[in-house]
């Protein structure tokens, strides 16, 4: 008990720890302020009319800009509720995907088939969010380490091939499913109002983080991280690791799921690739980019990928690129390599990704100051 | 009758074909605990690599698909030693991290054909008599199957000649079963490693070449397409086992055809992930037993 007990509190010192010595009562209060003015600029995004070159497509609150400030911010959610399984709890999952699908897909069809009402679609995606993370979670946590992550793979695989075969006419196939906007409430819908789809969006993120940050400051988050640790060990002490990361698999479905529907009210469709192991393995990328386990690190990586992205899709029309030989112009014509390659390098030259960087800075220089850090 | 016989063959041809791309993965996770997502793009890189080679040796005639295969195996094989000496090996035992190296690799491939190839499938001039086909039982096989079903037989018993008999194959599967005692007796596993990636790039490209006669085609995604089925069979045969990636390899191949002929198409893809998640419940490491 003390053994791990020690390596908990090791653990939190070492998050908490102060870069250096002399660390004063206002710097202590930086994790709380500075994540609060960010949430408050982003509220006020919608009204600023500067534009970000090289960032956004145009002006801060053009549709275009609102839109992709929106996708970034789901992204970032469902970045996190991944990470809740593979930063947090140590389980490599390659089915995420199928937690995201269900939840965009699931609304569409309620939306679009069935005529449902808003309210009624909002009911079936929570009982998705629920019932299909405890099903696949209870089954696949039967199995560890790779087998858990090729069962979770199979599971969503399944899935994903009946939803393009298009069972009945029901998911549209290839194709996919475009969300029946009539349905939804006229602030939702239409290009005019991309800062209200913006809000929606802010709002899912705040409520991923505050959720993720809840659980990993109480027991439950302290029982993921020993079962990332080590898992017999956690077994020895009297806890079930299985019903521990049960729990991780059930929040981390859940986010998942509302991230897919709050995604096809964002894109306006769901279509297979919500559904794709690629979605699963960008998930993983965005996460170690970001920093696997570290408290902002996944909703970052989520927010640099899908603007990275973005950007470089934009970047390989352009006349700069046509102009280049060869050798740069066809590796740079293709977002995913130029995203693989980052990522291949964060993971040999960075690890902990973009938020340890910081850290590593800052240490550096307080390493100059004082002894050695450890 | 004759349709049996052609889905039961056709079936076999698709477990080679799965057994040539899996048997590469099987040996690189039994013996460095690595799950090789780059793998499809070793098999993508061999097909292209081939299919080039084909276009520039029309002097060849008929020995133009022969050298244009060993074209493709020995870039296979390059493009396997590269990538476990330059970017598998600085990350000695942090799987994780390999894993997810493969992952990148993977992907940038992929993209990385499409920039130089394009997106669309390019038709794969086999050669011709892979197009005919013989009579067996009056079912018309198309002959590429017995080239697949040839190539993935010599594959198996030459590995199983090369784990049998040889000081290497001695310490392969002695490393399979127990890394840290081979090391202990101080023989350096790590050599190995380069030689089982390198077999599985080149067993890999010819999974590749052999899949594009099969498939008439070449495209950028084939690889990736193939290797959630490969993953699949090594899972299902127990990772580092030979004999059950082989037997596995049949019994997806099977399924998938089986169910896709007689329930429907498409459904054969769902009960080969449905049969995995099976396996995987009532017996967690394989068919064969073995503990990864």
């Amino acid at each position: 008990m003390t053994d791990l007990a020690q390596a908990l509190t090791d653990r939190a010192v070492k998050a908490n720890r102060s870069p250096g010595p002399g660390r004063t009562g206002v710097r202590r209060l930086l994790p709380v302020v500075v994540p609060l003015a960010v949430l408050v600029l982003l509220v006020f995004l919608p009204w600023m009319r500067f534009p970000v070159p090289g960032v956004l497509p145009g002006v801060v609150n053009s549709p275009g800009s609102m839109q992709l400030l929106a996708l970034c911010l789901v992204t970032g959610g469902i970045a996190l509720s991944y990470d809740v399984l593979f930063g947090r709890t140590g389980l490599l999952s390659f089915g995420h995907a199928l937690f995201v699908g269900a939840g965009a897909y699931s609304a569409a069809v309620a939306l679009g088939k069935w005529g449902a009402s808003l309210g009624t679609a909002v009911l079936v995606v929570l009982a998705f969010a629920v019932v299909l993370p405890i099903v696949v979670g209870a089954i696949a946590l039967r199995v560890k380490g790779i087998a858990f992550a090729m069962v979770t793979l199979a599971f969503a695989q399944a899935v994903a091939i009946t939803v393009a075969r298009n069972p009945g006419g029901l998911t549209g196939g290839e194709e996919g499913l475009s969300l029946n906007r009539s349905a939804l409430p006229s602030l939702l819908t239409g290009v005019v109002n991309a800062p209200y789809r913006y809000w929606l969006a802010l709002g899912f993120l705040v409520f991923c983080v505050l959720v993720v940050l809840w659980l990993t400051t109480a027991r439950t988050g302290h029982a993921w991280a020993a079962v990332r640790e080590n898992e017999d060990r956690v077994e020895v002490l009297g806890l079930s690791a299985y019903r521990t990361k049960l729990t991780a698999v059930v929040v981390a479905g859940f986010l998942g799921t509302l991230g897919g529907f709050l995604q096809l009210i964002v894109i306006g469709g769901a279509n297979p690739h919500l559904l794709s192991t690629e979605l699963t393995l960008s998930l993983l990328i965005m996460v170690v980019l970001g920093g696997a386990g570290s408290r902002w690190g996944a909703v970052l990586g989520g927010v640099v990928y899908v603007l990275l992205d973005n950007r470089l899709q934009e970047l390989s029309t352009s006349e700069t690129i046509a102009g280049l030989p060869a050798v740069l112009r066809v590796p740079l014509s293709q977002p995913v390599f130029v995203l693989g390659l980052l990522f291949v390098l964060v993971v040999y030259f960075a690890p902990g990704g973009l938020t340890a960087i910081g850290g590593r800075v800052r240490r550096w220089f307080a390493g100059r100051h004082a002894a050695a850090p450890k | 009758m004759s349709s049996l016989i052609l889905i039961l063959i056709t079936g076999v041809g698709l477990g080679a074909l799965y057994f040539l791309v899996a048997s590469g993965l099987s040996l690189i996770y039994g013996l460095m605990h690595v799950l090789n997502f780059a793998h499809g793009a070793f098999l993508t890189a061999g097909a292209y690599a081939a299919w080039v080679a084909i276009g520039h040796l029309t002097g060849l005639g008929g020995w133009a698909f022969p050298v244009a295969v060993l074209v493709g195996m020995a870039v296979g094989a390059a493009i396997g030693a590269g990538v476990e000496f330059c970017l598998i090996r600085p990350l000695y035992r942090r799987h994780i991290e390999q894993v997810l190296v493969t992952v990148g690799l993977g992907l940038m491939a992929v993209a990385l054909f499409t920039g130089i190839w394009g997106a669309d499938p390019q038709p794969f001039p086999g050669p011709e008599w892979t197009r005919q086909t013989t009579d067996i039982g009056g079912a018309a096989i198309p002959n590429d199957r017995f080239l697949l079903i040839a190539a993935a037989g010599l594959l198996l018993v030459g590995l199983i000649a090369l784990l049998r008999y040889t000081r290497i194959g001695l310490i392969i599967r002695a490393g399979v079963e127990n890394r840290t005692m081979v090391q202990a007796l101080g023989i350096d596993v790590r050599r190995t490693f380069t030689l089982v990636f390198a077999l599985g790039g080149a067993a890999a490209a010819l999974g590749g070449v052999l899949g594009s006669v099969y498939l008439g085609s070449v495209s950028p995604g084939q690889g990736t397409a193939l290797l959630i089925f490969a993953f699949i069979v090594v899972v299902i045969g127990g990772f580092g086992s030979i004999g059950g990636t082989a037997i596995a390899a049949l019994l997806v191949g099977m399924v998938q055809q089986m169910t896709n002929f007689y329930v429907g198409s498409g459904i054969g893809d769902v009960s080969v992930v449905l049969l995995l998640a099976a396996v995987l419940l009532v017996r967690p490491a394989g068919l064969t037993g073995r503990t990864a």
